[in-house]
């Protein structure tokens, strides 16, 4: 029976990848991250957990680290944020061309400068084509939930792909929430032993990440593109098998009370239980709206997208990031590429907000709301606009 | 393992995550075919040094069972190194003809 805690969502990071019994845990601490790696830390120095746990110079060495680890055979674990995350930038690309299975959860955390340790999407974009399978989580459970569900697809021998999901640093990673554990046996019987089928072993050798002159590096990338896509389908399965044992289900683009309705929201993280609440009130007002989450960001879930929001004649992306120079809020961008192609389909907006840990309220997405349904008919000077900004 | 040639390999054809599987494999790798110029010996000149042997970065020159040198063209990048060493200038770099 699973026991119910009240724990910070960071310490719930620390129990799930203890119950994945993790092999190596490499990490260098940095805001809003640092919580998970301490308690993965104490859960080391005190025999809880038994792993090696390699405290590195550098997020750069991190990710090397678990790159090594993992081309072994070894289950391995890291969590980062923003600058950190940057740091270890060029290495994530390596393990995912690699195809090996590294779990890391990512408090989210805008970029310098100026200097913030607070939260928003900036870190997640900026590393959005590294290969890697991208999870958003919106509550302590979904991030535990998620981080289990992370070692069992990117170790299943048809996607061998490492995963990354990301919570809202401080908004989610400093919560404390009550978090359902279940027992390791039921742990176990979900999550089946790393077995990675050409480690590095002397008595077999293989050669890794070796040099592709240009009549062979474009086959590569398109076996990697290939193998990304496929692993969409493992992700629905592994959501569903945890459902079966669990009873909490997951899937790529979910809904709330958006059957029909004229406008739909689209969020991604945390901000969209607020967003929720926004809904609620604005139905009880009698206003056409509904929401729209995005939770598989990679691979990105084009059919289950246009599916949600074919029947829509309004949609709001609200985007927790910049992309610099560009037309729109970077998830915007794609969801307007993602309807590009339809016959039928919504008007997008694009507004951007919650940008450095500044909050958006329940009252804040109302306004969000109704400021994009005026924008969708009356047209703005802006191809986005940035909610709250002072002008 | 029987290796195709990289022109005829398909993306479906590659391990994962581009694994080279098979160890030792580089030596099928004909670097010869960056070459622009090979080393041409006047063995009459020789007088079997071996400079060229121990400067060659590419490990491809070999002493033959008569003492004198020869480049194994199959790996032969065409750098020189063996020609601008050689102190009784045995060795002449030569253009490649299409």
């Amino acid at each position: 029976m699973a026991k119910r805690v009240g724990m910070e969502v960071s310490q719930a990071i620390g129990e799930a990848t203890k119950l994945a019994d993790v092999d190596v845990v490499a990490a260098y601490p940095i805001t809003p991250q640092t919580h998970i790696v301490e308690h993965l830390a104490e859960l080391v120095a005190d025999g809880e957990l038994d792993a090696a746990y390699i405290p590195v110079e550098s997020e750069h060495s991190a990710m090397s680290a678990c790159l090594g680890a993992s081309a072994v055979g070894a289950r391995a674990f890291t969590a980062s944020a923003g600058q950190g995350l940057e740091l270890m930038h060029e290495v994530l690309y390596i393990a995912a061309s690699m195809r090996l299975p590294i779990v890391m959860t990512v408090a989210n955390r805008a970029l310098s400068s100026p200097l913030s340790v607070w939260g928003d999407h900036s870190d997640a974009m900026a590393v959005r084509d590294t290969g890697w399978i991208q999870i958003f989580t919106e509550n302590g459970q979904e991030v535990f939930d998620n981080v289990l569900c992370s070692f069992r697809i990117g170790e299943d021998q048809r996607v061998l792909l490492p995963v990354m999901v990301h919570l809202d640093g401080f908004h989610l990673s400093h919560m404390i929430e009550p978090i359902l554990l279940p027992e390791q046996s039921e742990v176990d019987q979900f999550l089946p032993p790393y077995n990675y089928p050409l480690p590095l072993d002397p008595e077999r050798p293989v050669t890794m990440g070796a040099f592709a002159p240009p009549i062979i590096y474009s086959e590569t990338k398109k076996a990697q593109e290939v193998n990304l896509a496929a692993a969409k389908e493992v992700v629905i399965e592994c959501w569903d098998e945890f459902a079966g044992i669990f009873g909490r289900h997951y899937s790529p683009v979910e809904s709330y009370r958006s059957e029909q309705a004229k406008v739909l929201l689209l969020t991604m993280g945390s901000f969209s239980e607020t967003a929720m609440a926004t809904i609620d009130k604005m139905r009880e007002d009698g206003q056409d709206v509904g929401l729209v989450r995005l939770r598989l960001w990679r691979p990105f879930p084009t059919k289950e997208l246009r599916r949600a929001v074919k029947n829509a004649e309004t949609l709001i992306v609200f985007d927790r990031a910049l992309s610099f120079g560009g037309q729109v809020g970077p998830v915007c961008s794609e969801v307007r590429s993602t309807l590009y192609t339809e016959e039928k389909k919504p008007k997008v907006i694009s507004i951007v907000g919650g940008l450095g840990g500044r909050d958006v309220t329940v009252a804040g997405f109302e306004e969000i709301i109704n400021r994009g349904i005026e924008i969708a008919q009356k047209g703005s000077e802006q191809e986005f606009e940035i909610f709250g900004v002072r002008e | 393992m029987a290796v195709k040639s990289e022109s005829e390999v398909t993306w479906k054809d590659l391990e994962i995550g581009s694994i080279v599987a098979e160890p030792g494999s580089a030596d099928q790798y004909p670097t010869g075919g960056w070459r622009s110029q090979k080393p041409v010996f006047d063995n009459t000149k020789c007088n079997k040094c071996g400079l060229c042997y121990i400067y060659c970065p590419e490990g491809c020159i070999e002493q033959q069972e008569d003492g004198l040198f020869e480049a194994n063209l199959f790996y032969c990048k065409g750098c020189g190194i063996c020609a601008e060493e050689c102190p009784k200038d045995v060795i002449t770099m030569v253009e490649e003809e299409e």
